[in-house]
């Protein structure tokens, strides 16, 4: 098992623990290529949803996960709750707590609300990306996705590309890459990286051509509409041109680079339909490989015992 | 009543020195000092081993009264001031209703009075509804006892407006006090835009916003021939400015609070909301630069910028939390702690900071210990050492980044126009 009750964040996890969480979820992952892909591992067990965020992939996979464990799952989102009654957060998962939840998995626009929750109740708390700060459960998919491919994590050149500013699955991928012994870089506009990036042991280049160059897997970050009208950038086109993944940028890394992208993509802005459908896209296992390490995380935390 | 406080060693700012002798007190003034003072009738009190200073003057409170009652009054947050020491502070006007109005003002005198532990003088707004467009009636506002002007909690945006502003106080001999900001950089930020901010993913808010304002200030002021007063400095560039101002011969004054001269913006990781303050904890290098110009003398004034939160605000999502810090409670344990005790400051520049500067910026009778002066003193054990317990404070906001820090010096005794209004005999 691991040692922590919660997982807020790839910062603050330890090596060996990465390492236990990829491990198992090479098992979990076996289960959902099974016939039946149920494991009475979280029988009588209870897990909530807690979005306060719209979100399709990652509360799917989660409840998906918990379901293939036989945990009892409960999705909560904000537009259908007290919370539009105006209750606070504390006291939402306060009454949570109080029905006897086991897990609370969140998602929330605010940076911090994982850590602010596990610091008010005792349920276990998973953080399901908060604000720009860490997206954990997508961090590890990731990097599951890499070792599978590349049998390492060690040495490997990894690129984030996109976003970095308000990114929270740039700063659980380059965490977790880090501690596994990757080398990263993050790539982007002057004006979407944030402030002191490279004091966490990342480069930092403004030119993708330059950025990519030899890597073996690079990861593409959605770029959302309204930065632009922010004034972030100046426009998409102008963006596409500087920063998207297009079939000639691709030669310029190792021949067998991986593509990824957490997804939803922007088709024909930060990546080409053509790299997006490659056969070096590996887009579509992410979102398998979600499932497992998603199961691999709820087991880990409050599995074991008489499971 | 009379009081003889007796074998203090005072620190007189108006003498610019620390000596032992005994005070008399009364009929609310301080009739005599001397060694070996006798008087009949007057209660004792043994300040052998403790400082006796002039009462300290707090320039940048929130009382909160009237409007945000839940936070703070003028009953409970002029005891966390007599808690603290201070015998006086003067009152931001971000209330609501806003202090741009005589009403208002007399309002805040009139509950002082009657509620109020400590002297209250309140700051008038700079504009109408402290919305930065139309100016507020400044000369109604001072004759109603207002002491200065500020916008504080917001930036007066439009310089135009800033430097009218300016110009009308110069006239009727009236400080500004500048809240520096510059709310486009700024906007949606909850901390320091700088490493921590990308850890911990908050919007930050760059160092920039505060300097380009604090320069424009300098300027406008110097145009204005106005007594520009710069509150909460927080950054490095901010004080280079001043100080760079200061040898040019402007008439500019500005103040650091405790926190800015403590905490880095470090303590913001764990997304304790009490560290939300705004200008926010800046970097080790500012913190140092603080320091410096609060020894070097850019930096006139320690003021706590009190700003209490009902607990229920600050107990949410770190973007949706309140700025401010209840910092009447900490602030002589802090000075003491991390200036006088770290060989930044001396004890006396200490007081200086937190008495006779303020009382000159703000241009009251207070802030001196001299025959005659109004008997509003504080004693001050600067042996004593206590942890901070914010569910011990006086004050109704309880939001503090100090919870469990260990501080040495503690106020023992507050003493406001000869009476006793508090005694502190220590946690258990």
């Amino acid at each position: 098992m691991i040692q922590k009750k919660n997982l807020i964040g790839l910062e603050h996890i330890d090596t060996p623990e990465i390492e236990l969480i990829l491990d198992t979820a090479v098992a979990m992952k076996e289960i959902v290529f099974r016939p039946v892909r149920k494991v009475p591992a979280l029988r009588g067990r209870t897990i909530t949803n807690l979005f306060y965020e719209p979100s399709t992939r990652t509360r799917t996979s989660f409840e998906l996960a918990a379901k293939f464990l036989n945990a009892d799952v409960i999705n909560i989102s904000s537009s259908a709750s007290s919370v539009v009654k105006g209750e606070s957060l504390k006291d939402t998962v306060r009454t949570l707590e109080a029905m006897g939840t086991d897990v609370v998995i969140i998602r929330h626009p605010m940076a911090g609300a994982a850590d602010l929750v596990a610091g008010w109740i005792g349920a276990t708390i998973v953080n399901a990306g908060d604000g720009a700060h860490e997206h954990p459960t997508q961090g590890l998919l990731d990097l599951f996705t890499v070792r599978e491919k590349k049998g390492t994590l060690e040495g490997l050149k990894i690129v984030i590309t996109g976003d970095i500013l308000h990114s929270r699955v740039a700063r659980s991928d380059i965490w977790g890459f880090l501690k596994m012994g990757a080398r990263v870089s993050v790539c982007g506009p002057a004006t979407l990286l944030p402030a002191g990036i490279e004091r966490t042991g990342v480069a930092v280049y403004c030119s993708i051509d330059e950025a990519i160059k030899d890597a073996d897997v690079i990861i593409m970050l959605r770029i959302q509409m309204e930065r632009q009208k922010a004034g972030l950038f100046p426009s998409l086109r102008e963006y596409a041109r500087l920063f998207g993944l297009n079939r000639e940028r691709l030669s310029l890394a190792k021949k067998d680079a991986l593509v990824m992208h957490p997804g939803p993509m922007n088709r024909g802005i930060e990546i080409s339909g053509e790299v997006a459908d490659g056969l070096q896209s590996v887009i579509n296992e992410q979102v398998t490989n979600g499932v497992a390490v998603r199961m691999a995380v709820l087991y880990l935390l409050i599995g074991g015992g008489d499971a | 009543m009379k009081l003889l406080i007796k074998g203090g060693t005072l620190i007189s700012p108006d003498q610019k020195k620390m000596f032992i002798t005994d005070v008399l007190v009364a009929d609310g003034k301080i009739a005599a000092f001397g060694d070996n003072l006798e008087m009949d009738g007057a209660v004792i009190i043994d300040a052998g081993g403790k400082l006796v200073l002039p009462g300290l003057i707090d320039l940048h409170v929130h009382l909160r009264e009237p409007g945000f009652e839940d936070s703070e009054t003028i009953a409970t947050g002029t005891m966390a001031a007599a808690r603290g020491g201070f015998t006086s502070l003067a009152c931001m006007p971000n209330t609501n209703p806003v202090a741009d109005n005589s009403t208002v003002i007399s309002f805040i005198l009139n509950k002082a009075r009657r509620e109020g532990k400590v002297n209250v003088f309140p700051i008038g707004a700079i504009t109408a509804g402290s919305k930065g467009e139309e100016l507020a009636e400044m000369a109604y506002l001072k004759e109603a006892g207002a002491v200065a002007f500020s916008d504080d909690g917001r930036c007066v945006s439009n310089a135009a407006v800033m430097y009218r502003a300016m110009q009308y106080a110069a006239m009727i001999n009236m400080p500004v006090i500048a809240h520096c900001e510059d709310t486009r950089l700024s906007a949606q930020g909850a901390m320091h835009e700088g490493y921590y901010s990308t850890l911990l993913g908050l919007k930050g808010i760059p160092a920039a916003a505060e300097e380009v304002i604090v320069a424009r200030d300098l300027i406008l002021a110097k145009e204005a021939g106005c007594r520009l007063h710069i509150a909460h400095v927080s950054t490095a560039g901010s004080v280079q400015l001043i100080r760079q101002a200061k040898s040019n011969g402007l008439k500019v004054t500005a103040e650091a609070t405790p926190h800015h001269f403590t905490l880095t913006d470090r303590a913001v990781t764990g997304f304790d909301t009490s560290t939300k303050v705004n200008p926010p904890l800046r970097t080790l290098e500012d913190v140092n630069a603080v320091r410096q110009g609060l020894r070097d003398g850019t930096i006139d004034v320690i003021a706590t910028d009190h700003a209490p939160h009902a607990q229920e605000k600050k107990e949410v999502e770190y973007d949706n939390a309140p700025f401010g810090i209840s910092g009447l409670e900490t602030a002589v344990g802090l000075v003491w702690t991390e200036l006088v005790n770290a060989g930044i400051l001396s004890p006396l520049e200490a007081i200086e900071k937190m008495t006779a500067n303020p009382a000159r910026i703000l241009n009251i009778a207070k802030g001196i210990l001299a025959k005659g002066a109004d008997a509003d003193l504080t004693i001050i054990d600067p042996a004593r050492t206590e942890k901070v317990d914010p569910a011990r404070f006086v004050s109704k906001g309880r939001n503090t980044p100090f919870a469990g820090r260990t501080l040495t010096g503690v106020p023992i005794l507050t003493i406001v126009g000869g009476k006793i209004v508090l005694e502190y005999t220590g946690q258990e």
